[in-house]
């Protein structure tokens, strides 16, 4: 079983997912975020390897991709930061990317690469499943889980198709849009949660728009296995840019209040 | 996925899973229009009353002298709004509507499919928003006051580099939100499919018009066909008609300030295969694949990526392409302006500029075609201040 089967299996409440750009603002910086956030309770850490051009992202994370960008963060720099997680950590850890950095570097180096790394699954946002046959067998041969996302847009006989190629779990968009903090938590995300349901034995996760208490609780309380936080994350690390003391203080009490009542 | 989708390995759909479901749709409906006799019907109604075609294919008797070979341009310059543009932003519009979309939008980077976008939404009443590079809304001002006075938002984009491909960026991330009622108007022969397909299908009456037209004036077919590259799409316009033919194509894309300078927008002179847009093909960009920042003298070249049927053409050999640089685009410009009287708009200007240079090439009875994409009136502005500061 690997580490994100386990972690939900295994896990008595449903599971914080929390999401930071790997490499921002820095190297050192981002490795004692993804502690604090470790501390403070994440059951999966999902770490953003920057792009360029992230058009599934909100301004939030854009500008956190940037500034990643800017400290000179390569491919080599996120498996360095994955690298250094695991020597501490058994969380299990899954890559949010774009494909042209995955083609780039070529399929299979990339995913053997996250492998040896330490990496369990790896999200491409824009790589639906109808191109995804060769990542998915790369992916199977390397042990990764190729997490997918769903959206409200999706049709059913496609959600079948994702659900048949996905493992670890389903990443349930909960808004129309990209990534970044709403006010609350639609009606359809509930819908698109119960549509999923139907179809597989997956656990399902809900993300984009996530950011309180109150938006977690809604999930979970519908019967998500999981919830993704990102954008709220991202803007604790900008708020305290320059401030690592008070960026890791604010992150620990932040994913522990979330986690309160999950 | 369909063989459809696919210029050899090239195209495809890479986008997030929001926008599938608009894809499939689009897709769809294309597919039964296309065979429509009705939906032609009213396009080239709408290319005959609306937009001027078709356009003249012109004999240059004093570039043809000066050059060493019969030189005749395709007009693309008089079509309404000014360039080739309208083609296809009347063939999305008329699909748009009869999908019962109730928004367009789109990205622009000179302006000049900002501006034929604006046409057809007021043409047709359907309302637009245009998202542009705020560096572009400076460089091209003249244009945004025009989408504005036919009606179109424009929305200075202020992420990323701030020019066409953050645009289009941004253009994407507002279909993403609004899918159920937008329709997503792209400009060129980029973007998932079935984007480049459709574009190519529109663009490709400056093709037909101007084959038919060399046959009648000449007899014969011309032994060169010469276009701009940006995204592709005046030059698969003019290219896709006469691929099966003996006739050598070239693509001339923007060398900028020199390659060897990385300041260019050669993505398929210079560029390695990757994934922007939605679609595999050419891309420039650093050994991680990280999209680079592009320069033009043409703000409608200024885009790193590249149409994935050109890709092929490439790879096929059956098109040439090449690039040509700032300084020799400014003396084109002011060529065909001195010896015509034509002032051809600075992506055109690539065009001729490729003649200028190879003319020794040709010999005195060849026929060179070149696709003039636009008039330079929205140029000489700026082209002055250049002229001013040399
Ligand atoms: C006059 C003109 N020609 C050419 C282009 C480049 O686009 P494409 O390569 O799609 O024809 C533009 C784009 O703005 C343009 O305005």
């Amino acid at each position: 079983m690997g580490r994100i089967e386990k972690a939900f299996a295994s896990a008595k409440k449903p599971a914080f997912i929390g999401f930071t750009v790997a490499g921002d603002p820095d190297k050192t910086t981002c490795i004692r975020i993804a502690r604090a956030l470790i501390a403070g309770g994440t059951d999966i850490l999902e770490l953003g390897v920057p792009f360029s051009d992230p058009v599934a992202d909100g301004q939030t994370i854009q500008k956190a991709d940037e500034r990643a960008l800017a400290a000179g963060t390569t491919p080599d720099t996120v498996f360095e930061i994955v690298t250094e997680i695991r020597k501490e950590s058994d969380v299990p850890i899954v890559f949010l990317t774009y494909y042209n950095i995955v083609y780039r570097r070529g399929i299979e180096r990339f995913y053997r690469e996250a492998k040896d790394a330490g990496v369990d699954g790896i999200l491409i946002a824009d790589l639906p499943v109808e191109e995804s046959e060769e990542v998915c067998e790369v992916a199977a041969l390397c042990g990764i889980d190729p997490v997918f996302l769903i959206t409200q847009t999706t049709s059913d006989e496609r959600i079948k198709k994702i659900a048949e190629k996905a493992r670890g779990f389903l990443y349930l968009v909960a808004v129309l849009g990209v990534t970044g903090v709403r006010d609350q938590v639609s009606d359809g995300a509930i819908d698109l949660l119960n549509r999923v349901r139907k179809h597989t034995g997956l656990p399902l996760a809900l993300g984009f728009g996530i950011s309180t208490p109150a938006h977690a609780r809604t999930c979970t309380r519908a019967g998500a296995e999981g919830v993704i936080v990102g954008s709220a994350i991202v803007e604790i690390v900008e708020k305290n840019l320059g401030k690592p003391v008070s960026m890791e203080r604010d992150l620990r009490t932040y994913v522990s209040q979330m986690k309160k009542d999950l | 996925m369909t063989t459809q989708g696919r210029y050899g390995k090239y195209g495809g759909q890479y986008v997030s899973e929001t926008l599938m479901s608009a894809l499939i749709e689009l897709e769809d409906a294309y597919s039964r229009v296309y065979k429509d006799p009705q939906f032609t019907r009213n396009l080239t109604d709408l290319y005959t009353e609306y937009a001027g075609r078709e356009t003249p294919l012109t004999f240059c008797p004093n570039a043809s002298r000066e050059l060493g070979c019969k030189i005749y341009l395709k007009r693309e310059d008089l079509v309404h709004g000014g360039s080739h543009k309208l083609n296809n932003t009347l063939g999305q519009a008329l699909l748009a509507k009869q999908m019962g979309k109730k928004r367009l939008i789109a990205e622009t980077g000179a302006g000049q499919h900002g501006v034929a976008t604006a046409i057809v939404g007021a043409a047709l009443g359907i309302p637009v928003e245009v998202y542009m590079g705020e560096v572009d809304t400076r460089r091209q001002a003249l244009n945004v006051f025009r989408m504005e006075l036919m009606g179109a938002k424009v929305i200075p984009v202020k992420s990323g580099t701030r020019t066409l491909k953050d645009a289009i960026n941004e253009a994407l991330r507002d279909w993403v939100a609004n899918v159920r009622n937008t329709y997503y108007l792209i400009g060129s022969v980029v973007g998932p499919h079935p984007y480049p397909l459709m574009v190519r299908d529109f663009q490709s009456v400056i093709g037909r018009e101007a084959k038919a037209q060399v046959m009648k004036k000449e007899g014969r077919l011309p032994d060169a066909v010469v276009a701009c590259v940006g995204g592709g799409s005046n030059a698969i316009g003019i290219f896709h008609p006469f691929l099966a033919d003996d006739v050598e194509l070239i693509g001339v894309e923007a060398g900028g300030e020199g390659i060897e300078t990385g300041k260019h927008s050669a993505t398929l002179c210079t560029g390695d295969t990757g994934v922007l847009h939605g679609t595999l093909s050419y891309l420039l960009q650093d050994e991680h694949g990280q999209v680079l920042p592009t320069h033009s003298i043409s703000a409608g070249l200024d885009y790193p990526g590249v149409g994935p049927e050109h890709a092929m053409l490439r790879d096929k050999h059956r098109v040439t392409y090449t690039a040509v640089n700032d300084p020799e685009v400014l003396d084109a410009f002011r060529f065909l302006s001195k010896t015509e009287g034509i002032i051809p708009a600075l992506e055109s200007a690539h065009a001729v500029a490729y003649v200028m240079q190879n003319a020794e090439r040709f010999d005195k009875d060849d026929i060179v075609i070149i696709n003039l994409s636009g008039r330079g009136d929205k140029d000489v502005a700026e082209v002055a201040g250049m002229i001013e500061k040399c």
